[in-house]
């Protein structure tokens, strides 16, 4: 159908149990956001994997860049001390 | 009082409603204008067969003859049949589809809610669990005469000329035969006329909101209730029953 190319993308979260967080599951096209609803229900809940949805149209997602990964991810990796781990717990502190 | 005879006939009817929109629902599988829609169709054909299986089993039960529900299901014809006829016609295009599927949800959804408060508990029980699914069938269906119905010129047109050619066939919906009014003063089936004004303020706004013309109430078919059919039935059923037909007692 000539229609679908301009169908917009959207992402879809699913959350499997109150209580967990959306996750990301997959995508979609559909006409606008309430359609989208009903398509996510139908292509991603078949088998009860949720009690919510979310869907947010694509283009609205902005995403770090992979030649930008060197200034934004690199300079952790020498930065123990803003691990939990880094600190030596007292004995009555288990399981951190 | 009634006898095992009405509810059986009753029952069965049910299923034939449901296995025959089913059918026909699961043509659109791979053919549907686009993959979310073929997938949300799918989903609404296996609602239907679900269905099915739940009133064949009941019907089963019921039967004096003691057929199971595969043999309800696959080895009666056309004139054992006992499906409306809006049900078993042919799914035409996309338009066509949707406009028998809106007017249908319509009219599943206050039918299930009254079948709920049936003093048959398997009734009740079956209806429970498809009224759910039917709440969301009509929200679909509903979207779509929205979509289409005050979308393009040609979605327009060609759900309007849907509708004309459909609305003879919802009267159907509304008739019942002298058993099953024997089943509504038993307070078993839902009284089917009582339904129409439910069924008017379910279509008729959304009709206006999707700028479509309610067709006039100028002819009416009926007889599926009588396994007097279409002759699209006898097709249909060729290819639901071919399996059982060529190789009897065939399992999965």
């Amino acid at each position: 159908m000539d229609s679908t190319p301009h169908m917009p993308l959207f992402e879809v979260f699913i959350r499997s149990k109150r209580g967990l967080d959306h996750k990301h599951v997959g995508s979609l096209h559909a006409e606008d956001h309430q359609q989208a609803l009903e398509y996510a229900r139908d292509c991603y809940t078949r088998r009860s994997e949720g009690v919510s949805i979310w869907v947010v149209k694509s283009s609205d997602i902005v995403a770090s860049q992979e030649e930008d990964a060197g200034e934004f991810f690199d300079p952790m990796d020498d930065k123990p001390y803003r691990h939990a781990t880094h600190y030596r717990l007292p004995e009555e502190v288990d399981n951190m | 009082m009634h006898d095992t005879q009405a509810l059986f006939d009753y029952t069965l009817g049910l299923a034939d409603d449901s296995l025959v929109l089913g059918q026909r629902i699961s043509e659109w599988c791979s053919h549907a204008p686009f993959l979310e829609e073929d997938v949300a169709l799918a989903n609404v054909a296996l609602d239907y067969i679900g269905r099915a299986r739940m009133f064949f089993g009941y019907a089963a039960e019921l039967d004096g003859a003691g057929r199971d529900e595969d043999a309800l299901a696959y080895l009666r014809d056309c004139r054992q049949y006992r499906n409306l006829l809006i049900l078993e016609l042919p799914r035409g295009d996309f338009a066509f589809s949707t406009a028998r599927q809106f007017l249908v949800d319509a009219f599943q959804l206050p039918f299930l809610e009254a079948l709920c408060a049936s003093r048959d508990p398997q009734l009740a029980a079956i209806a429970g669990k498809a009224v759910k699914e039917s709440r969301y069938h009509y929200r679909r269906s509903r979207d779509w005469i929205l979509r289409l119905g005050d979308g393009t010129a040609e979605s327009h047109r060609r759900l309007q000329s849907a509708l004309e050619e459909i609305w003879g066939y919802t009267h159907e919906m509304f008739r019942a035969g002298a058993a099953e009014q024997g089943l509504v003063e038993a307070g078993i089936a839902p009284d089917r006329i009582a339904l129409r004004s439910r069924w008017d303020a379910l279509v008729t706004p959304v009709l206006e909101e999707a700028t479509l013309t309610r067709p006039p109430d100028t002819w009416s078919v009926d007889g599926g209730r009588d396994g007097i059919h279409t002759e699209h039935l006898g097709h249909l059923l060729a290819e639901l029953q071919f399996l059982q037909r060529s190789y009897p007692g065939l399992q999965w």
